[in-house]
Parts: structure tokens; C-alpha cells; sequence
């Protein structure tokens, strides 16, 4: 159980520094972001009493006298107590009920395609990677053009062929506005016809990073002792590739979960903007542009939070997958 | 491609104790044939159709970046002829304000090679920094150094760039803000392909030698371990850039990129604003990630072959492959 013990202290360390990261950033940087916020939040008809003010300092600082160290224990114990203050643009919802609301349609969005986008990636990885030098083989550096496809652009690109010239999906939101947002099932019809294109979007550009990975290490492990010794005994062609092949060498893949779902992540966030999509990426940027730093850092912890929590899940899948990690200890 | 040859080559003198004796130390004269390649040639890449295809799309976009602006017409000039589709006098077509998008797209590729290269270099030096000094250090420096690399690797990258983005206010977000911002939260994932590298690296008899021999500590670093990981360091580098490109593609399509920089994010962001997409206007969004998609793809391209290097396992299977199929020939001649 070691290995769990130790995985869950170094999520606990890199949840620390980002709720740290969140308390500096506003702090370190130029610029008087409590001022402008309230000044927004009166535009918008909301009462400004000294007492909105304190809070809304100790989240991102500014006017207050006390020390670094005091601002920093009233954050902490805000954050505890879930107070994330409230949204100017949503005025006046508070900012954990805005992240709240967008925040399940990132999350299945982002799931949907990333385990789509690993699954099918890596299956045809292993199926490339198996007969190295075939003319499909040689075919893989294509996918390297999928890979550094801008993700909005190719969002961009999508939208104009299958909405606009073919008309087949709709261009923009995340569910057709006259039906009530519940667990219809035409709701849930009209959210799966808008959210095609988007999680097509993030399919085909994070596929070719899944496929490259998994056929690189499959070439590798094909010169391996044991998959010689499985092919001297004459084992089905299937079974060594599945069994002793692929088996091994996926397992890079999965420990390298956490860049990959932080590319996606950071791409979909800006692809939501294309789509005007309900999630968490559209809030971010309502919150930058509108100036609304309680939101901003709120959707930015948020988002720090499910990433964290997907790779822990993953990392302590891993030591389930590969003992040798737990051994290593 | 300038940017990878002579870092290679340099390591000539470099890979130090054992094959010292045998390195050429001059560019080798043509030989005869039969003789072994010099022991530096095994660390360029060989040339495949995939890397010269990878090279010619690197040199076309640079042209395009460099020569480009020289050739094309002011980019912010307007005129009567908005939004027409690419025609003899416009190859790319107009803008709503009528711009030429073939200009604006020259310069706004070399705003974004700007910023990639630069933050290629930033963001390759702190991950040589944080993966090469903190395994060699070793003990508690490389745990912290580790620990510090594996957080912010976790951390979403973009998210954290859009948010610093945002609370910098407008007039002092400059090109260099962009560019530090960037390296600063994209160096985690080669620091950690760098530190596991040098630590297999450290552990080789000449390092423990040299260090044994009161070498200072930069020097092993420098002249020791540091040739071992060019090749690493130049597929390091080659990701950087991509990265780098990406990034402010996104941030700057969001409207939140460097305010006095023009790139091919900014020149989307236009687009998206001026209504490409519902007006149909295909030749105003399409060229810009066209030119990101390519060069990346010539990059990566590159990159393939520096992994070739790196892990030989992908180059012998390749010959291998084409061996076997060069045997199958000669048997299927002998036996008609």
C-alpha cells in the first residue's frame, strides 16, 4: 500500500501548490484586480458595503493591512468553507454555483473523447506497431499533422464542413434552448447531436498522440527476449501480440495520462469558445473577459481538481496494472 | 532545421572517453566505400522520404516567416474589396475590411516563430536546468527538483496561462510577458524526459571518473553528460516550439495574447470575430491553421528522426523490414 500512500502525498502536494499558485498569481502580478472587480459588480447593480470588499480582498488581495501569511490562512479557510465569492458576469450568482452548473459538461464532454480518443488510438497503435516497416506503418508520421492541429481551428474547420456546408449538426451551444435542461431523453438526445462535433473535434487531435506513443513502444518491445520465446514457441500470432506485446508496452501510455489529459483539457477549454459550448472553458473566458477574478480563479481550481482527481485514479490503476511499481518502493 | 544540425554536430567532440581515440576530429575526407561510417555521422539522422518531407515543410514555413513580409504588401492596408475569395490579385483573398490575407499571413507567421523560438530556448534551458543539475546533484535537490517538475506537470498548462494572462493588465502584457509565461508553464514534461536520461547517464564509469578526478561540477556537466543528451535535448527543443506555438495560438485566439505582437492566433481571433465562419469566408480562417498544423508537422517529422537516435530499436526495425525485403527479392530472382 505504499504506493498509494504515495501517490495520494504527492496529489496532496500538487493540489497545495496549485490553491497556493491561485493565492499568488492575483498577488504578484501587476495591476489592482479588487478595485476593478467592484467597480464592475456596481455596474452591474450590485451594493458594494465595506464587507464585499474584505472578502473579495482576501481572495485576491490588495488594500488589506495585514500580512501575507494572515491573507493567506483567511483564503484557505474561505476555500474550505466553499466560498468562492460572487460572479460579476453572473451577477449575482456565486461562483461555486456558476462552476457547479458548466462544470458536468466539461467533464463528460472531456471524458467521453479522452477515453475514446485512448482507446482507439491505441488499439490501432498496437495494430501498426505489431508489423513495423508496412506500408500502414510507414503511413503513421501522418498523424503527426493531427497533432499539431491548433484544437479551435480544427473546431473552426468542422464547424464550417459539417454545420455550415453540409448542415448536418448544429453550429452553436450544448443542447437545443427550447427543451428544459433534465434527464429527458430528448434533452439527452439534443445533448449528444450538439456535443458530436466537439468531441469529434478533441478526438481527431488527441488520437495521432496515443497512436505514436503505442506503436513506438510496441516496435520496442517487439525486439524483446520474451516476445521471441513466445514466437519460438509458437504461439498464435493473436495471442503474442495481445499477451506479450501489447501488454507491456501500453503501459507507458497510461502513465503518461497526465500530459495528454492536460493537453486536452487546455485545448478543449479554448474549443468550448468556438462552440459556445455550456462548460467550464466558455466561463473561463466570460470571467477573463468581463474582468471576473473571483470566477477565473474558481473555475481554475476547479479544473486543477478534476485533472488531479482523473490522474490519481489512473496512477492507482497503474499500480494495479504493473506490480512493479508497487515494489519499487 | 538550422536549429538541430549544428547542435548535433557538436557533439563530436563531446560523447568523450571511449571513443575518443577513434572520432575523427576533422570533417572526413570522401572515403572508399566499405570503410565504417565516423563514429559523429551515427548521431544525425538518416535521411528519409518522412524527413525531408519534414525539412521542406520547416523551410517552407520560415520562408514564409522571414522572406514573406518583405514581398507582400502592407497587411493592415484596407480597401474596397471585402470579404472576395482568393483571385489573381488577392491569392488568398480579403478580409471584412478588405486586408489581404496572403500579407497579414506572412506577417503573422513571423510573429509566431518569434515567439516559439523563443520560447523553445526559455523553456529548454529551465528543463536542462531542473532535469539535468537536479540529477546530477542527486540526494534531496533532485527529490525537490522531481517533486516540483511532476506538480507542474499535472497542472493544466493553458488554463493556468489563461488565467496569469488575465490579470495582467492589457498594456503591459508584451511580448516577452507571453513568452516568459509560457516557458514557465510548459518546461515540467522535458525536464522529467531529461532527468531520467542524465541519471542513466551519471551512472556510466567516465562520469564517476571524471567527478573522481576533482572535476568541477560543470564541467562534468558541460563536457561530460551534456553530449549524451543533445539528441534529447534537440527533440526537447523541437516539442518546445510546437508547444509554444500552439499555446499562443490559443491564448492569443481568445484575445489574450501579447498586444503588440501580430501571429497567426491573432489573425483567428480576427476571423472569429469578423464572422469568417457564418459568412463562409473559408480563405480568412483556414490558412492561418494551416500554416500552425504544417509546421508542427515538419517539426514532428524531424522529431521522428532524432528518436531514431535516441532509441535505435525504431531505426533497426525499419532496415531490418527493408533488409528482409530486399532478401525476398533476390531469393524470388535466384529462383526463376
Amino acid at each position: 500500500m505504499n504506493y498509494v500512500l504515495r501517490k495520494l502525498g504527492f496529489y496532496a502536494v500538487a493540489l497545495w501548490a496549485a490553491v497556493t499558485l491561485n493565492f499568488l498569481i492575483p498577488r504578484l502580478l501587476p495591476g489592482n484586480p479588487v478595485d476593478i472587480l467592484l467597480a464592475k459588480l456596481q455596474q452591474r447593480g450590485g451594493t458594494v458595503t465595506p464587507e464585499t470588499r474584505e472578502a473579495y480582498a482576501a481572495l485576491l488581495g490588495g488594500d488589506t493591512t495585514d500580512s501575507l501569511l494572515q491573507q493567506y490562512g483567511t483564503y484557505l479557510s474561505n476555500l474550505l468553507r466553499g466560498d468562492l465569492g460572487v460572479s460579476v458576469t453572473y451577477f449575482p450568482t456565486p461562483v461555486s454555483e456558476v462552476i457547479g452548473t458548466s462544470m458536468p459538461w466539461t467533464v463528460v464532454l472531456v471524458g467521453i473523447a479522452t477515453v475514446l480518443a485512448a482507446t482507439i488510438g491505441v488499439l490501432l497503435g498496437a495494430f501498426v506497431g505489431w508489423r513495423p516497416g508496412t506500408w500502414l506503418d510507414s503511413a503513421v508520421p501522418l498523424t503527426t499533422l493531427l497533432a499539431a492541429v491548433p484544437y479551435f481551428w480544427l473546431a473552426l474547420v468542422l464547424v464550417y464542413l459539417l454545420s455550415r456546408v453540409l448542415g448536418w449538426f448544429p453550429s452553436q451551444g450544448g443542447y437545443d434552448v427550447v427543451l428544459d435542461p433534465g434527464w429527458s431523453p430528448e434533452f439527452i438526445a439534443s445533448a449528444i447531436e450538439y456535443g458530436f462535433v466537439p468531441a469529434l473535434t478533441i478526438v481527431v487531435a488527441s488520437i495521432g498522440g496515443w497512436l505514436l506513443g503505442m506503436r513506438n513502444m510496441m516496435v520496442s518491445t517487439l525486439s524483446e527476449d520474451y516476445v521471441l520465446t513466445a514466437r519460438a514457441k509458437g504461439l498464435p500470432h493473436g495471442q503474442v501480440m495481445r499477451n506479450y506485446a501489447a501488454r507491456n508496452a501500453v503501459l507507458p501510455s497510461v502513465a503518461g495520462f497526465a500530459i495528454s489529459l492536460g493537453f486536452v483539457v487546455s485545448g478543449s477549454v479554448v474549443t468550448e469558445q468556438v462552440f459556445s459550448y455550456p462548460g467550464i472553458g466558455s466561463r473561463l473566458l466570460a470571467a477573463v473577459t468581463n474582468n471576473d477574478y473571483a470566477l477565473m480563479q474558481g473555475v481554475f481550481l476547479f479544473i486543477t481538481l478534476a485533472v488531479l482527481g482523473a490522474n490519481l485514479v489512473v496512477d492507482l490503476l497503474y499500480g494495479l496494472i504493473d506490480p512493479r511499481t508497487r515494489a519499487k518502493a | 532545421m538550422t536549429n538541430i544540425g549544428p547542435d548535433v554536430q557538436v557533439a563530436v567532440e563531446g560523447p568523450g572517453g571511449p571513443v575518443e581515440t577513434t572520432a575523427p576530429t576533422t570533417p572526413p575526407e570522401p572515403r572508399p566505400a566499405g570503410r565504417a561510417r565516423p563514429a559523429w555521422r551515427l548521431l544525425l539522422p538518416t535521411m528519409t522520404p518522412w524527413l525531408a518531407t519534414g525539412l521542406v515543410l520547416i523551410a517552407g514555413v520560415v520562408l514564409l516567416g522571414v522572406v514573406g513580409p518583405y514581398l507582400v504588401g502592407d497587411p493592415d492596408a484596407i480597401s474596397d474589396v471585402g470579404l472576395s475569395g482568393p483571385s489573381a490579385e488577392h491569392w488568398l483573398g480579403t478580409t471584412q475590411t478588405g486586408q489581404d490575407v496572403l500579407a497579414q499571413l506572412a506577417y503573422a507567421t513571423r510573429g509566431s516563430l518569434q515567439i516559439g523560438l523563443m520560447v523553445g530556448v526559455l523553456a529548454t534551458v529551465l528543463s536542462a536546468f531542473f532535469g539535468i543539475y537536479g540529477a546530477y546533484l542527486g540526494g534531496a535537490a533532485d527529490e525537490v527538483f522531481s517533486l516540483l517538475s511532476n506538480v507542474f506537470l499535472v497542472i493544466p498548462g493553458l488554463p493556468l496561462v489563461i488565467v496569469i494572462s488575465g490579470f495582467v493588465p492589457r498594456e503591459s502584457r508584451g511580448l516577452w510577458t507571453i513568452a516568459v509565461v509560457l516557458a514557465l508553464t510548459s518546461w515540467a514534461a522535458s525536464a522529467r524526459v531529461l532527468r531520467a536520461q542524465t541519471l542513466s547517464v551519471r551512472a556510466r564509469d567516465y562520469v564517476a571518473a571524471s567527478r573522481l578526478s576533482g572535476e568541477k561540477p560543470w564541467r562534468v556537466i558541460g563536457v561530460e553528460i551534456l553530449p549524451n543528451l543533445l539528441p534529447v535535448l534537440a527533440s526537447q527543443f523541437v516539442y518546445a516550439v510546437i508547444a509554444a506555438i500552439l499555446g499562443e495560438a490559443g491564448l492569443s485566439f481568445l484575445g489574450l495574447g501579447a498586444s503588440n505582437a501580430s501571429t497567426l492566433g491573432t489573425m483567428l481571433f480576427y476571423a472569429q470575430n469578423g464572422f469568417a465562419l457564418p459568412l463562409g469566408a473559408w480563405w480568412w480562417f483556414v490558412p492561418p491553421g494551416l500554416v500552425i498544423a504544417l509546421f508542427g508537422m515538419g517539426l514532428s517529422l524531424v522529431n521522428f528522426s532524432i528518436d531514431e537516435i535516441i532509441n535505435p530499436r525504431l531505426k533497426n526495425a525499419r532496415t531490418a523490414r527493408r533488409r528482409a525485403k530486399a532478401a525476398a527479392r533476390v531469393a524470388r530472382k535466384a529462383a526463376r
